[in-house]
């Protein structure tokens, strides 16, 4: 384990592979990982980037990472797909709006299956997110597909958030999640060559108005991501939200708000392992046998338990 | 604790503009609970060795249908070696003739496919060849 995170430190791609494929398990060896990388994370700046299906996230995420490059700063990608509930399996297809990328040693691009279950994402996203960064990676883009929960998990690992729609949305922004606006910190308005994209960025525009007051007002950003049109323009929205986060000293106030998270909700899972160790599976089952006959209610039975 | 599921990237080296054989493989491997990278077309066997290190595959499935097997497998396995990483099996499909397919196999890949193949035999192929992943 030290040689390979020796080896992934010094700047070795299959070792850096390697690690994010050992973090992601999740497991005791990965938790051996997450030990001697935490020390060396905290400098990269992550990004997410989520929307719906067919909004141009790949494609963006690849022209901000080039954009990037042209600033020098090196880039570290994540790309989330679902996991199938039904096979297991994944279909992971970012990599092919990717190309241009390719070759570029300052770029490490990383397909992602959320492999199931809530907080299932978050984690080992995360934990890939933490070995980029401590192996130098100065913005690391997590893209993933906007559907509720996927985005508030996202939330929680990146620092800076990006929305992005397409024009034509119409009355679906009007029924669109609060969830998704309240956690926008930039929105873009992809595919903008296509009619009603300024109908859209207006009604955005109006959307936000009320819903934040703070120190940052979300600018809403017009692209055509497939010929690099307002990419740059994103880059620059999000470089001054990260000056904005340090500058204001919100990115301590986030940066403990989220490892507060992340370690309650490992607690929580600590807790109950080592509880259901000494409790064994089988007063469980037996226990739900009870709930489903209707003899006792979860949480009386919850109480029971637990004494 | 479930086992890490195998990944596969599946690639189209070349100038072939044909995936359709490619992608059924791919959704059958999905179905079968593989992780699928899929690349899409026109890769470089250097954009393919790439994507292979840092994805970190299992295994690496070339769909080829223009007849240039003989150039592009060989340069993706050299590659892969140089790299350290010759332990990703490497297998082919498309249109391959019988006299390559001892050939491709001398020379690394682990399994050539022709048309009419079955999804089941290479996802049967994909599941003996690679060990299940020590957790």
């Amino acid at each position: 384990m030290d040689q390979l995170l020796q080896d992934a430190l010094s700047g070795h791609r299959r070792a850096l592979a390697r690690l994010i494929s050992i973090v992601e398990e999740g497991n005791a060896q990965a938790q051996e990982a997450i030990a001697l990388l935490y020390p060396r994370t905290g400098r990269a700046h992550a990004v997410g980037i989520t929307g719906p299906p067919g909004s141009g996230k790949s494609t963006l995420v690849a022209e901000l990472a080039l954009e990037y490059r042209h600033r020098d700063l090196t880039v570290g990608i994540v790309a989330v797909d679902p996991t199938s509930a039904f096979s297991g399996g994944a279909l992971l297809g970012d990599r092919v709006r990717m190309r241009a990328l390719s070759g570029d040693p300052g770029i490490f691009v990383r397909s992602m299956a959320s492999r199931g279950s809530l907080g299932g994402l978050a984690r080992g996203t995360a934990d890939a997110v933490r070995a980029l960064d401590a192996c130098g990676y100065q913005r690391v883009l997590v893209e993933t597909v906007g559907a509720g929960q996927i985005e508030l998990d996202v939330a929680r690992t990146a620092h800076t958030i990006v929305v992005v729609q397409v024009p034509g949305m119409g009355d679906e922004i009007q029924a669109l999640k609060a969830g998704i606006l309240e956690i926008a910190d930039i929105l873009v308005v992809n595919k903008a060559d296509r009619p009603g994209a300024d109908r859209t960025v207006a009604t955005l525009r109006a959307m936000l108005d009320p819903v934040r007051d703070r120190g940052w007002r979300p600018p809403v950003v017009k692209t055509i991501a497939t010929n690099g049109v307002g990419t740059a323009q994103v880059v620059d929205a999000i470089e001054r939200h990260v000056a904005y986060l340090h500058e204001s000293d919100e990115i301590r106030k986030q940066e403990r708000a989220c490892i507060a998270r992340e370690f309650r909700d490992i607690l929580r899972v600590e807790l109950f392992q080592r509880w259901l160790a000494d409790v064994g599976e089988d007063e469980i089952e037996q226990t739900i046998d009870r709930l489903v006959a209707r003899q006792t209610d979860p949480y009386t039975a919850a109480r029971e338990l637990l004494k | 604790m479930p086992e890490r599921p195998l990944r596969i990237l599946i690639a189209k080296p070349g100038l072939d503009g044909h995936d359709r054989g490619a992608k059924v493989i791919a959704r059958a491997l999905r179905d079968a609970g593989m992780e699928v990278i899929y690349t899409g077309l026109r890769q470089t066997p250097e954009m393919i060795v790439e994507a292979a290190i840092q994805e970190d595959v299992d295994a690496v499935g070339l769909s080829i249908l223009t007849g240039a097997h003989m150039t592009l497998v060989p340069r993706v396995i050299s590659l892969l070696k140089e790299q350290g990483a010759e332990a990703v099996a490497v297998f082919v499909g498309g249109i391959i003739p019988e006299q390559d397919v001892t050939q491709l196999l001398e020379i690394g890949v682990r399994g050539v496919f022709g048309p009419g193949t079955r999804t089941n035999d290479v996802v049967a192929f994909l599941r003996q060849t690679l060990r299940a992943p020590e957790p």
